[in-house]
């Protein structure tokens, strides 16, 4: 693919807003994960909750839009000047051409589920302030920023559970290389609710302890909550040395299991060759791997057996999900974020709460930050159903 | 930059709505030769899932694979190199009804499979579990605009990336007490394998262009009441074009003000 211009962009986890909190967050190798507090929720794990995302107030011409997605995709959108280059960028282009591609595997459904517990108990109906379309939908999250934003073109919303948001930016990638849009506002908002927490715990993927990627003791997940967005373009004749780049994508299909990974990884490895071939790259070119890394026995192990087959064990990996959790369908678009950090600070992200390495996964898996020269840094994103995507950056010469 | 124009030759089309129950008897009643009567949708039994699936196969797996098996039939496409794009307003309906039942209940312990079928991308994981595609599958939610959306994506996969890919856009119901806030009435979709040249399979071709015009309707009440009432039979006017044998623009209902014209010649 054609190298595109990473032209703002900005996170929102656990670790704090933006990109100066998420930083110093990664170099101190701290996690944001605390024992499970959450709604009304009971269960023996540990969660990554974005602080101060009830206290958002959406605009009132948007209020149908309120929920705890929203809401926090709003916190995330007003860090780092990233709303004011939206606006920028749709002066320039023209509000039909920016196009919104966004990532999520729950949007607002705790909406719903709080509005299940408000049935009438007669007639058993939801409440007359509960709005399905902009809360609930999938699309909610995507509707909203395009309406935030005053946009008219087009926009979608990529639900692959947790390789949503990094999907987007194949998606946007092939837009813009249609030239049907000159900018795009990729990312992912996913946010805390009983469905998730709920859910991984029947499935036995939570952990009770803080989650421990790669460790030869992990034993599960730790949901957590952010939002990441990044302001895509063709790259301009006058390109800065240092701009962040996303150079090449790929995705593939496990074909394998509703929520069990292809036990030998054969997905993941499809995905992060597919990465490197549309990014004209060998395994040799990658300074830095962010690992899908969930911290569940079997996914560590199928990725770590792809990854140590495609790149040996030359490359410094790690996974950030022992700081932020588990953030599900914005994981994609937050650790492409990490990377864009990665290679703008001359950073190798740690892996907080992992303290022994699984023996039986051969890679470089590092678990102190440290300062290092990233040229290039892969990122996966796997998903149930078998949903795999892998992204390469680089950064302009 | 000058936009590349959005063109594919269509190889392949499915299609199963409520009184539709495939292309073939549905060119029938779009050409005019036979009435159009309501009925509710028929979902085959997925006999291409191990059985263990098809049992716990959902109304949307059902309705995805047969739409999905069919335009690849109708293509004579082989099923398991296809990319495709499953692009819907909202996942299984009966099965968040019964998460979130649940979870308003005294007893959260969720059932591990409704959890796993809760994600959007069901319908795509079980075509991939199927099909043994390794392919990539894009899984898109745009509510009312899934058609539209779907449609840029799969046409980015087949011109950007040289590949056939096989669009599925689809919709279904939510019971009560959901159906009184999305009221979408019955399981229905239509599938489209388009590729980027043409082949000896080609049915027609298709330009894409963004427009600000109203979208074209059906003229007989029943056909334009499934039109509006399930977002993806909002591409019901090119399916007639299509069944009729006509050619021309039609322009289509996507996402307020934007309408995607979509040219429809013959090959």
């Amino acid at each position: 693919m054609s190298p595109l211009l990473l032209s703002c962009y900005t996170a929102t986890t656990t670790l704090g807003h933006g990109l100066d909190a998420t930083l110093a967050g990664l170099r101190d190798g701290r996690s944001g994960l605390k024992p499970c507090d959450f709604e009304t929720v009971d269960l023996d794990t540990w969660i990554g909750e974005v602080t101060a995302v009830d206290a958002q107030k959406l605009p009132k011409s948007l209020t149908r839009y309120d929920c705890r997605n929203n809401r926090l995709a709003q916190l995330a959108l007003e860090q780092d000047g990233f709303a004011s280059r939206v606006r920028a960028a749709i002066a320039r282009y023209g509000k039909t051409r920016v196009g919104i591609f966004l990532g999520t595997s729950t949007a607002g459904i705790l909406q719903t589920e709080q509005a299940y517990r408000r049935r009438d108990p007669v007639s058993g109906a939801l409440p007359e302030d509960f709005i399905y379309r902009t809360t609930h939908n999938a699309f909610s999250v995507a509707e909203f920023t395009r309406d935030y934003f005053a946009l008219e073109g087009p926009a979608l919303a990529i639900s692959t559970a947790c390789s949503s948001s990094a999907k987007v930016f194949a998606a946007a990638a092939r837009q813009l290389a249609l030239g049907t849009i000159d900018a795009a506002i990729v990312g992912g908002v996913d946010s805390l609710c009983l469905t998730t927490l709920h859910g991984f715990a029947s499935l036995q993927l939570t952990s009770s302890a803080p989650c421990r990627p790669y460790d030869a003791t992990r034993n599960g997940i730790s949901v957590g909550e952010g939002a990441a967005f990044a302001l895509l373009e063709r790259l301009p004749a006058d390109t800065p040395s240092g701009a962040v780049l996303l150079l090449g994508t790929g995705e593939s299909s496990d074909a394998y299991h509703m929520s069990s990974p292809h036990p030998e990884g054969l997905g993941a490895r499809l995905a992060m060759e597919a990465a490197l071939r549309s990014a004209g790259l060998q395994t040799g070119d990658i300074d830095y791997i962010n690992l899908h890394g969930t911290a569940t026995p079997a996914n560590d192990a199928a990725e770590g057996k792809a990854v140590a087959a495609l790149f040996g064990n030359r490359v410094p990996c790690s996974s950030i999900k022992g700081a932020t959790g588990h953030t599900l369908g914005a994981a994609g678009a937050v650790e492409a974020i990490v990377c864009a950090l990665a290679l703008t600070h001359d950073l190798l992200p740690g892996s907080p709460n992992t303290e022994t390495p699984d023996p039986a996964i051969p890679i470089d898996y590092l678990l102190k930050s440290r300062p290092a020269k990233v040229r290039h840094a892969l990122t996966n994103s796997f998903g149930f159903g078998g949903s795999n995507c892998s992204l390469v950056f680089g950064v302009a010469p | 930059m000058t936009p590349t124009p959005l063109t594919a030759w269509i190889e392949g089309i499915g299609l199963l709505a409520p009184g539709l129950p495939d292309w073939a008897s549905a060119c029938t009643i779009l050409r005019g030769a036979a009435p159009y009567t309501a009925a509710p949708s028929i979902l085959p039994v997925p006999t291409i899932l191990p059985p263990a699936e098809r049992r716990r196969a959902s109304r949307l797996v059902k309705l995805t694979l047969a739409i999905g098996l069919e335009t690849a039939a109708n293509a004579g496409a082989d099923v398991s190199q296809l990319a495709t794009v499953f692009a819907a307003s909202g996942a299984d309906g009966h099965n968040c009804h019964a998460l979130c039942e649940q979870l308003a209940s005294a007893d959260r312990q969720v059932s591990p499979t409704r959890f796993h079928n809760s994600v959007h991308n069901a319908g795509a994981g079980y075509w991939g579990i199927a099909t043994q595609s390794m392919a990539p599958s894009q899984v898109i939610g745009a509510f009312d605009a899934g058609f539209g959306a779907g449609l840029l994506d799969t046409l980015g996969q087949v011109i950007v990336d040289r590949q056939a890919t096989m669009l599925v856009a689809y919709d279904s119901e939510y019971p009560e007490p959901l159906f009184s806030k999305r009221d979408t009435p019955d399981c229905a979709g239509l599938g489209l394998l388009l590729t980027p040249e043409k082949t000896g399979r080609s049915v027609a071709r298709i330009t894409v262009t963004p427009s600000t015009d109203a979208a074209e309707k059906m003229a007989d009440a029943g056909l334009e009441n499934l039109r509006t009432s399930i977002p993806a039979l909002r591409c019901l006017p090119l399916l007639q074009k299509l069944a009729r044998g006509e050619y021309g623009p039609v322009c289509i209902d996507y996402l307020p003000p934007m309408q995607l014209c979509i040219d429809l010649q013959p090959c």
